[in-house]
C-alpha cells in the first residue's frame, strides 16, 4: 500500500476518534435543546464543572477552602482521605443533578414563556455564574484526572498493522490512543442507553413528549419541572463524561469550558434536535478537518481545523439549515 | 444647595479614596478565566515582592509601594482598559503579561510617557531602544528563547546539528509565530531542516500534529505554546513516545502546570528559563518571615516556589531595582513614571546586587541602556523529574546568537519606525 494512503488511513482513524470526542460535547447541547428549546451556552463550562468536582471528590479536596481559610483564618485544604473513581464519579452525578434541580428552580422556571433569545442569554449568564463558583469551590490550579483511563498508542494495533507497510520503514503501525478507542465504547453505550431510555421508559418517553409539544405534554399530566430537570440532569452527565474524556487530555482546568467551540460546527451539521446527528456530525468534522488538514493544511500553512468545520458548517447551514438530521422548520403564515 | 451638594459629595469620595501612596505600581493581573493557572503564581511574586519591600525596609527609598492590580482575564481589551483606568493612579510602570496587551499599549504608553516591561513576551524588536523609547523586554525575548534552544542543541550534539530535523510546535498567534524567522535565519547557519507545526487556539485538539510529528521523526521538537496547547502537547508526545529530552518548550511552555497532568511520563521534558527556580534563597525566608507569617501573602499563598511565581517575584525585584536607579539619577525618592523609564534604562543588574538581595544566581547579569531595552539575551535550559516535581537548571545561563538576531532586531524595529513615522535616536 502507497505510504500517504496509509498515513492518510491512520489520519482518518483519528478523526473518526476525534469526532467522537466532539460528539460527547455536542451531547448535552442537543438533548436540552430538543426538550426545552434552550441553546445551552453553559455546556462546556458544564463539562468543566462536573470534571472539576469529580477530581475534588476523589483528592478529598474541601470545598471552598480558600474562601474558609479567608474568612476563618485557618489553613484547611484537604480532607485527608481519597475516594475512588467509580464512588467520585456517582457522587459528582449527585451534585449534577443538584445542579441540575437548582437551575431550573431558579432560573428557568422564572423564564417559561420567554424568547429564546432570552433563554439564551440565561445561559451565557449561567456559564459565568458557574465558572466563578466552580473556581470558589475547587480553586482555579490544573489538576490531574486519573480514574484509570489507559492513555498512549496502542503497542498491539502499531505491531500489528505494520505489515501493511510491506517493509516501507517510514510506516511505523497506525496509531491509535487508548484514550480514544475508551471513549468510542463510551461514546457508543451512552447513544444506546440514552436511544433505549427515551424510547422504553415512562420518563423517556415523557421526555419525547415535552420536546414534541411541551403545552399538550402538560395536559396530559406530564410535569414539565420534572422533565426539564431531568433533562438537566442528563445532560450534565453528558458533561461529566465528555469531562473526564477531555480531562483525561489535558488535566482538568478551565479551558475545558472551550470545547464547547468544537461541538458548535457539529451541531450545525448535524442539527440541534437529533442524538444520532450529533454522532454522526460530530464524525464527519473530525474526519474532514484531519483529512483537510493532513491534504491541503501542508499547502497553506497547516492549522486549518478549526476554519475547516465552521467553513463545511456554514455550508450545511445554506443548503440545509435544519442540519443532516434536524426537523425541518416549517412556519406558516 | 446644588453646589453645596456636589461640594459635599466630592468631599465625601476624596475622604472616602484610600491615601494615595508614594509609588504606585500596576499589576496586571488574570487570576479568573482560562488562564488563571498560570496568572494567579505570576501575580502572587509580584505582589509578594513589593509587600516585603513595604514590611522589610519601608518601601523603596523609604517610600511605601502601592501596589494596584487590574484583572484583565487575559484578555486584550480588558488590559488596555485596565491601563487606561489605572494610569491615573500614576502607576510608575506597566507589565501587561500578554502579547496582545503588549501590542495594544506600546502607542499609549509612549504617548503617556510611561515605560512598560515585557520581560520574555511582547514585541521582540521593542529591545531596539532607540525606536521604543517606552518599551523594555529586559533580560531576554521570544527570539533570544529561539537561538538559546538551538544553541543547547548545539551543545549536546558536539556543535553540529546540520542535518538533523528540529519542528516548531506553536500557537497559531502573533506569539506562537515569533521564533519562527529567527528559526528560520538559524537554520540557514547551522543546516538543519525546520518543520513548522502550527496549532489553532486554544490547542486541545493536535492530533493531526503529533500524527505528523509521528511520521517526520524530527529529532528535536521546541514548542511555543500556551495554556491547555502545553498540556496537551506534552500529552501528545507522551502518547507518540516522543523522547521528552529531545522537546524543548519556551519559557511560557515551561511552568508546573504545564508537566503535572502527564504525570510521570512527562519525567525529562526541557524548559528554557531566564530565571532560576525553587525555593532555596534567602529572599523566602524574608518572605516567609515578613510577609506569610504575618498573614499578607497574596492570594492562597500556595504559589511560594513555583516556576510563575518566581516569575513574578523576578518581574517586582528588576522594577523595585529600576525605581531605586530612578532614584538615585534623580534625586528623590517621590519618582514619576517618566523617572521610572530613565532608571529602567540605567538599569544593571549585576551578581554582586542580587546576591544582596537575597537572590544569589537568580537572573543573569546584564546592563540596559537606550540602545538595548532587552538586556543581553542570556537563557537557561530547565528540566522536569517528574519523581521529584520540580524542574532542575541542567545548563548555565547562555547567550543568543546576537549576530543572527541584532539585524533581524534592527530591520523589524526600523520597519516600526517607518511605519509609525518615528526617528529613532537617544537623548
Amino acid at each position: 500500500m502507497p505510504t500517504q494512503l496509509l498515513f492518510g488511513t491512520e489520519v482518518l482513524l483519528n478523526g473518526l476518534m476525534a469526532g467522537v470526542l466532539y460528539a460527547l460535547v455536542a451531547l448535552g447541547f442537543v438533548l436540552i435543546y430538543k426538550a426545552s428549546g434552550i441553546f445551552n451556552y453553559a455546556q462546556g463550562v458544564m463539562a468543566l464543572f462536573a470534571a472539576l468536582t469529580l477530581v475534588g471528590f476523589m483528592d478529598g479536596q474541601v470545598p471552598f477552602s480558600h474562601l474558609i481559610n479567608a474568612v476563618l483564618g485557618t489553613d484547611i485544604h484537604h480532607f485527608g482521605w481519597h475516594i475512588n473513581g467509580f464512588v467520585s464519579i456517582i457522587l459528582t452525578m449527585g451534585m449534577m443533578i443538584v445542579l441540575a434541580y437548582c437551575v431550573q428552580r431558579f432560573v428557568f422556571r422564572h423564564l417559561i414563556g420567554q424568547e429564546p433569545i432570552i433563554l439564551f442569554m440565561a445561559t451565557i449568564g449561567l456559564a459565568y455564574f458557574m465558572e466563578g463558583f466552580g473556581d470558589l469551590m475547587w480553586g482555579s490550579d490544573i489538576k490531574k484526572l486519573d480514574v484509570g483511563l489507559p492513555q498512549g498508542g496502542s503497542f498491539w494495533i502499531e505491531e500489528n498493522t505494520q505489515w501493511l507497510g510491506f517493509g516501507n520503514e517510514n510506516f511505523f503501525g497506525f496509531f491509535i490512543d487508548k484514550l480514544d478507542i475508551v471513549a468510542t465504547v463510551i461514546a457508543a453505550i451512552l447513544v444506546i442507553v440514552l436511544v433505549l431510555f427515551s424510547q422504553y421508559t415512562k420518563q423517556g418517553r415523557a421526555m419525547r413528549a415535552v420536546a414534541d409539544d411541551h403545552q399538550a405534554a402538560l395536559s396530559v399530566g406530564v410535569s414539565l419541572n420534572f422533565i426539564w430537570v431531568m433533562v438537566w440532569s442528563v445532560a450534565g452527565f453528558v458533561a461529566l463524561v465528555a469531562g473526564i474524556m477531555w480531562g483525561a487530555k489535558s488535566g482538568v482546568q478551565f479551558s475545558l469550558s472551550l470545547i464547547a467551540l468544537k461541538a458548535l460546527p457539529v451541531l450545525m451539521l448535524g442539527g440541534f434536535t437529533s442524538i444520532p446527528g450529533a454522532i454522526v456530525g460530530g464524525l464527519i468534522i473530525g474526519v474532514g478537518e484531519k483529512l483537510f488538514e493532513f491534504t491541503v493544511g501542508p499547502l497553506v500553512g497547516g492549522a486549518t481545523e478549526n476554519w475547516f468545520a465552521y467553513v463545511l458548517a456554514l455550508l450545511f447551514l445554506v443548503f440545509r439549515p435544519q442540519g443532516l438530521f434536524g426537523e425541518k422548520i416549517i412556519e406558516r403564515v | 444647595m446644588k453646589l453645596k451638594l456636589i461640594s459635599a459629595a466630592i468631599a465625601a469620595l476624596v475622604a472616602a479614596s484610600p491615601a494615595m501612596a508614594d509609588l504606585t505600581f500596576s499589576s496586571l493581573s488574570y487570576r479568573t478565566g482560562p488562564y488563571a493557572a498560570n496568572g494567579i503564581p505570576f501575580a502572587d511574586g509580584y505582589a509578594d515582592y513589593f509587600t516585603l519591600l513595604n514590611e522589610r525596609d519601608g518601601g523603596i527609598g523609604g517610600e511605601q509601594v502601592n501596589l494596584v492590580e487590574c484583572e484583565t482575564g487575559y484578555n486584550t481589551e480588558k488590559g488596555v482598559e485596565c491601563f487606561e483606568s489605572t494610569k491615573g493612579t500614576g502607576a510608575l510602570v506597566y507589565q501587561p503579561l500578554s502579547t496582545g496587551i503588549t501590542y495594544q499599549l506600546i502607542p499609549k504608553a509612549t504617548a503617556d510617557n510611561i515605560p512598560m516591561h515585557t520581560m520574555g513576551y511582547g514585541r521582540t524588536s521593542a529591545k531596539n531602544g532607540k525606536v521604543f523609547s517606552h518599551i523594555f523586554n529586559y533580560p531576554a525575548n521570544y527570539w533570544d528563547g529561539a537561538s538559546v534552544a538551538i544553541k543547547h542543541l548545539l551543545d549536546i550534539n558536539d556543535g553540529d546539528i546540520s542535518g538533523k530535523k528540529v519542528a516548531l510546535v506553536y500557537h497559531n498567534s502573533a506569539y506562537g509565530k515569533e521564533p519562527i524567522r529567527t528559526l528560520e535565519e538559524l537554520s540557514k547557519k547551522h543546516g538543519y531542516d525546520l518543520t513548522l507545526l502550527p496549532v489553532d487556539h486554544p490547542g486541545q485538539e493536535q492530533k493531526s500534529q503529533w500524527l505528523q510529528i509521528r511520521r517526520e521523526r524530527p529529532d528535536y521538537v521546541i514548542m511555543y505554546g500556551w495554556g491547555v496547547m502545553n498540556q496537551v502537547a506534552i500529552q501528545e508526545a507522551v502518547n507518540i513516545r516522543f523522547p521528552m529530552e529531545n522537546f524543548i518548550g519556551i519559557w511560557w511552555s515551561g511552568s508546573e502546570n504545564d508537566v503535572k497532568p502527564a504525570g510521570e511520563a512527562a519525567n525529562g521534558y526541557k524548559s528554557l528559563t531566564f530565571h532560576n527556580v525553587g525555593s532555596d534563597y534567602p529572599v523566602y525566608e524574608d518572605i516567609q518571615e515578613f510577609v506569610v507569617d504575618e498573614g499578607k501573602a497574596a492570594g492562597a499563598g500556595d504559589q511560594i516556589g513555583t516556576v510563575l511565581y518566581n516569575r513574578g517575584l523576578y518581574a517586582a525585584m528588576l522594577a523595585a531595582e529600576a525605581a531605586k536607579t530612578a532614584q538615585q539619577i534623580h534625586g528623590t525618592s517621590a519618582i514619576t513614571p517618566a523617572m521610572m523609564r530613565d532608571g529602567m534604562e540605567k538599569l544593571e543588574m549585576t551578581e554582586g546586587k542580587m546576591t544582596a538581595l537575597g537572590m544569589p544566581n537568580f537572573g543573569p547579569s546584564f546592563n540596559v541602556s537606550c540602545e538595548n531595552h532587552g538586556g543581553d539575551g542570556y537563557a537557561a535550559v530547565l528540566q522536569w523529574d517528574a519523581k521529584a516535581g520540580e524542574w532542575n537548571m541542567i545548563t548555565d545561563y547562555m547567550q543568543a546568537d546576537q549576530d543572527v538576531l541584532t539585524p533581524l532586531i534592527d530591520d523589524d524595529s526600523e520597519s516600526y519606525a517607518k511605519e509609525n513615522n518615528l526617528t529613532p535616536g537617544c537623548n
